[in-house]
């Protein structure tokens, strides 16, 4: 009895309690980062592809994705079950299905054939099997099985750079002529709007169209000679069970030998897909290619809010901390903000729609884009409206922050500032601010973690799964902030759930999870980088 | 013409007429009570053998933190090029007073003043002072060590720049003579540009001393300068104020009595709020005329 009074006492037990709980909340955290991560790592790797005889004699040629044990196969011959094997076996406009299952007791016969080639596509995904034929226009250059890797793949490598001038023309060059000619209609139409139309100003004007869209009209006989070029070449690819299908080389992204390659070959491939995911734009509905215009997205995304949230709650810390006489108002203030930041952010959501997207941005479109109307330019979702939103989401996080910041500056400062003739005012700019800074910035960092993971607010003000074009590019004025974006967060929801190949889509969802805990870690040091200078400098503040 | 003894404390030194040496003070007594709004004659206080004229006559001072009465009544006439320490108990007033030279207390919430502070015959809390020019005539040194986290060039030119003194050189220059001031010079003309706060604890309340004159006051008041510092640094410290009496009048409060002894010329001894005795030094450590002061500076509480 008495033991037991001792040991409660001792406070063994709690602290028992207390070093399980933090284990198990490691645990949690660090269990969810090595699944992202390795599932998002994974699929970078190039994969060998493995060709299985079946007991009936079918072929079926792919990567290994998934071993399952088939629960109801347990018996007293198989104490263990027998497993099942899930393949990738791409070759969709062929087979259908990109992924087919195999129980591994149907297999007769496993072999790493090294010759096998897999074709990544812009089409249809993957495909695995083996060059039988290349042709230049209508004449055969090359036939049989034995074709020499040298007599096809030149041909794919031109192709690049034919596919990087085509998204110059189409993106950069077309756009540019499209803006152009959108600014000369609007003008026109404005003029016409007046009444009275001065002829010769309409003359330019109509002239100036008609300009543009000559250029147009070059523009897409440049395009359409470049995808003859694309076109020129193709190849006739074998699959395993003996099905042809020709294709253009330039439907081709790019080819490897998975099962030829050796390790270093492979890693460089692996460095190679991830920077290319990273750079990249999506294709086949998100569920290939890269990521990048949702990486830009979500980074400018907080990069705007930042630079609303910052100046906007530091202001309204300050005035709240220094100038307020504290009293029942302040407090009241005080429990209000924190409550803010415990508002669900679909409710921002549905505010930042009603009043940013339809009362502020219908208003600018009254007001300053009525030519471009019944098309909205501000008055529907966008970049600026969802930065601003989650400013909003974000704003007591950096009140309250700052308050303790200001609040943690020895009165010595502000004393000893006033003591020598400044005013308050000068103060404040001088030392406590200064003094606050890392207060600030650890605002900035709650802020941006969590501004940075927000999905909901997002769809209802701005996100889209795919965005024609950045909010930044060549033309004037640069930054286009009415423009809709992509999210990587919202990424992961709509290659996930919305996307018609669940399956194939699933290694995008890992990697674009990976990239966007990446992205918060990166945004998130560099604040944390930006404070501990801070802290550094202003060191001993507490003497 | 004598100033009405009920005006005074009993303990206080009277102020005595001399014709030739009175100055004519206006004296606004306690703006709530009308009554007492009258003219005085005043002049400088008796210690006419150390006395220069006066710098600060503080006159029937009342002041409040809320309801709670932290002074009654002090009437003080501080004289100028000299080092006067208050002394006294703790939470019994001397650095509220001294706070209130420069009107720092203004910033507290709740805080209350009632009577007269004249420096240099004008009063600092009429409504139209500006507290921050204030603040430039009357200097202050804090208990807490607190250079600002910037170089020691910073520090020092803290308090020109604020007044738009922008040009390097004579910012230089104010650095230089302000540190030299502060007996600084020889130890930082190296660093200038190294962060204050890399300084040791007795160079950075030197440092502070040097951000203090860098303004150029009158008056510099000192706030237990020395209770976080080592012997030689107190004992460096001490030596300045000797100098500095020459250039400005200094006001010190000190916990410690040695220390009052040997840089004082005048102490004021405060006890709960009331100024009981305000003497020369040597008076006030060898004969004091209050049982209460005898008391405290023979350690018999306190």
């Amino acid at each position: 009895m008495k033991f037991f009074q001792r040991f409660f006492a001792s406070g063994t037990l709690f602290i028992w309690l207390a070093g399980g709980a933090l284990a198990c909340s490691l645990l949690l955290i660090g269990g969810l980062l090595a699944l992202i991560f390795i599932n998002g790592m994974g699929y970078f790797w190039p994969k060998d592809l493995v060709q299985l005889t079946l007991k009936d004699d079918t072929r079926v040629l792919g990567e290994i994705v998934d071993t399952q044990r088939i629960p109801e196969t347990i018996s007293a011959d198989f104490p263990d079950g027998q497993s099942r094997i899930q393949l990738k076996v791409g070759n969709r406009d062929v087979y259908g299905l990109d992924f087919r299952w195999v129980d591994e007791t149907d297999i007769a016969q496993r072999s790493w054939p090294k010759d096998v080639i897999a074709f990544e596509r812009r089409e249809w995904g993957n495909f695995y099997g083996w060059v039988t034929a290349v042709w230049d226009g209508d004449t055969p250059l090359a036939e049989g099985r034995d074709i020499a890797w040298s007599d096809w793949y030149p041909f794919l490598e031109q192709t690049e750079s034919i596919h990087r001038e085509i998204h110059h023309i189409e993106h950069d060059v077309i756009g540019a002529i499209n803006a152009d000619m959108e600014r000369a209609r609007l003008n026109l139409k404005v003029l016409e709007s007046k009444g009275e139309i001065p002829q010769d100003s309409a003359d330019i004007l109509e002239r100036e169209i008609q300009q543009r869209e000559a250029a147009y009209q070059e523009q897409i006989e440049r395009l359409v000679g470049l995808y003859e070029r694309l076109n020129r070449y193709r190849v006739t690819l074998v699959d395993v069970t003996g099905e042809e299908k020709t294709f253009p080389v330039g439907g081709l992204v790019k080819a490897w030998r998975p099962n030829a390659m050796t390790v270093p070959d492979k890693m460089l491939m692996y460095v190679e897909n991830f920077w290319n995911v990273l750079t990249e734009e999506p294709r086949e509905a998100n569920t290939e290619g890269g990521i990048f215009p949702a990486i830009f997205g979500t980074v400018m995304m907080v990069l705007v809010m930042s630079v609303v949230v910052v100046p906007f709650g530091v202001l309204a810390a300050v005035y709240l901390k220094e100038y307020a006489r504290q009293g029942l108002l302040t407090r009241m203030i005080r429990i209000a903000v924190n409550n803010l930041a415990g508002v669900p952010s679909i409710v921002f959501g549905v505010f930042g729609l009603g009043f940013f997207v339809y009362a502020v941005g219908g208003t600018i479109d009254q007001l300053l884009f009525s030519a471009s109307l019944p098309n909205p330019t501000f008055g529907t979702g966008g970049m600026l409206w969802a930065s601003l939103t989650l400013a909003l989401m974000t704003v007591p996080v950096v009140i309250v922050a700052t308050e303790e910041g200001l609040s943690a500056v020895p009165r010595e400062y502000r004393e000893g500032s006033l003591g020598l003739g400044a005013t308050k005012f000068e103060s404040l700019m001088r030392v406590v601010l200064p003094c606050a800074m890392p207060g600030i910035l650890t605002g900035l960092i709650l802020a941006v973690s969590r501004a940075t993971g927000e999905v909901a607010p997002l769809m209802l003000t701005g996100v889209v799964k795919l965005a024609p074009a950045l909010p930044v590019d060549g033309q004037f004025p640069f930054l286009h902030l009415d423009r809709k974006f992509m999210h990587l967060g919202f990424h992961i929801y709509d290659v996930g759930f919305q996307s018609p190949n669940v399956e194939a889509a699933k290694p995008m969802v890992y990697v674009t999870t990976l990239v966007l805990v990446l992205v918060v870690l990166l945004l998130n040091m560099t604040a944390i980088a930006l404070r501990t200078r801070m802290r550094k400098r202003y060191a001993g503040a507490s003497v | 013409m004598e100033i009405e003894q009920k005006f005074l404390k009993p303990s206080m030194s009277v102020v005595k007429t001399s014709e030739a040496q009175s100055q004519r003070l206006v004296v606004e007594t306690m703006q709530t009570d009308p009554m007492k709004k009258t003219f005085v004659e005043s002049e400088t206080a008796q210690h006419s053998s150390t006395d220069g004229p006066a710098k600060i006559v503080i006159q029937d001072m009342n002041f409040y933190y809320g309801n709670v009465q932290a002074l009654k009544c002090v009437n003080m006439t501080v004289p100028a090029h000299k080092v006067t320490a208050f002394i006294g108990p703790s939470g019994c007033g001397k650095s509220t007073l001294l706070r209130c030279l420069n009107r720092l207390n203004d910033l507290v919430d709740g805080a209350r003043v009632e009577g007269t502070i004249l420096l240099d015959e004008e009063n600092i809390y009429r409504p139209e002072v500006d507290a921050t020019d204030l603040r430039t005539r009357v200097g202050m040194v804090f208990q807490k060590v607190n250079p600002f986290p910037k170089t020691v060039w910073q520090n020092v030119a803290y308090g020109p720049q604020l007044q738009k003194i922008r040009k390097r050189a004579i910012l230089d220059e104010i650095v230089e003579t302000s540190l030299q001031g502060a007996g600084l010079w020889d130890e930082v003309k190296d660093r200038l540009h190294a962060n204050a706060l890399g300084l040791s604890g007795g160079q950075q309340q030197r440092l502070c001393i040097a951000r203090a004159l860098a303004v150029n006051p009158e008056v510099l008041l000192m706030d237990e300068p020395c209770s976080a510092l080592d012997p030689i640094s107190t004992g460096r410290i001490e030596e300045l104020l000797h100098t500095l009496k020459e250039r400005l009048t200094v006001v010190i409060v000190t916990h410690n009595m040695q220390q009052a002894a040997r840089v004082s010329d005048l102490t004021g001894f405060f006890l709960l709020g009331e100024l009981i005795e305000f003497d020369d030094t040597k008076k006030i450590f060898t004969n004091p005329g209050d049982p209460r002061t005898e008391d405290y500076v023979t350690g018999r509480f306190g």
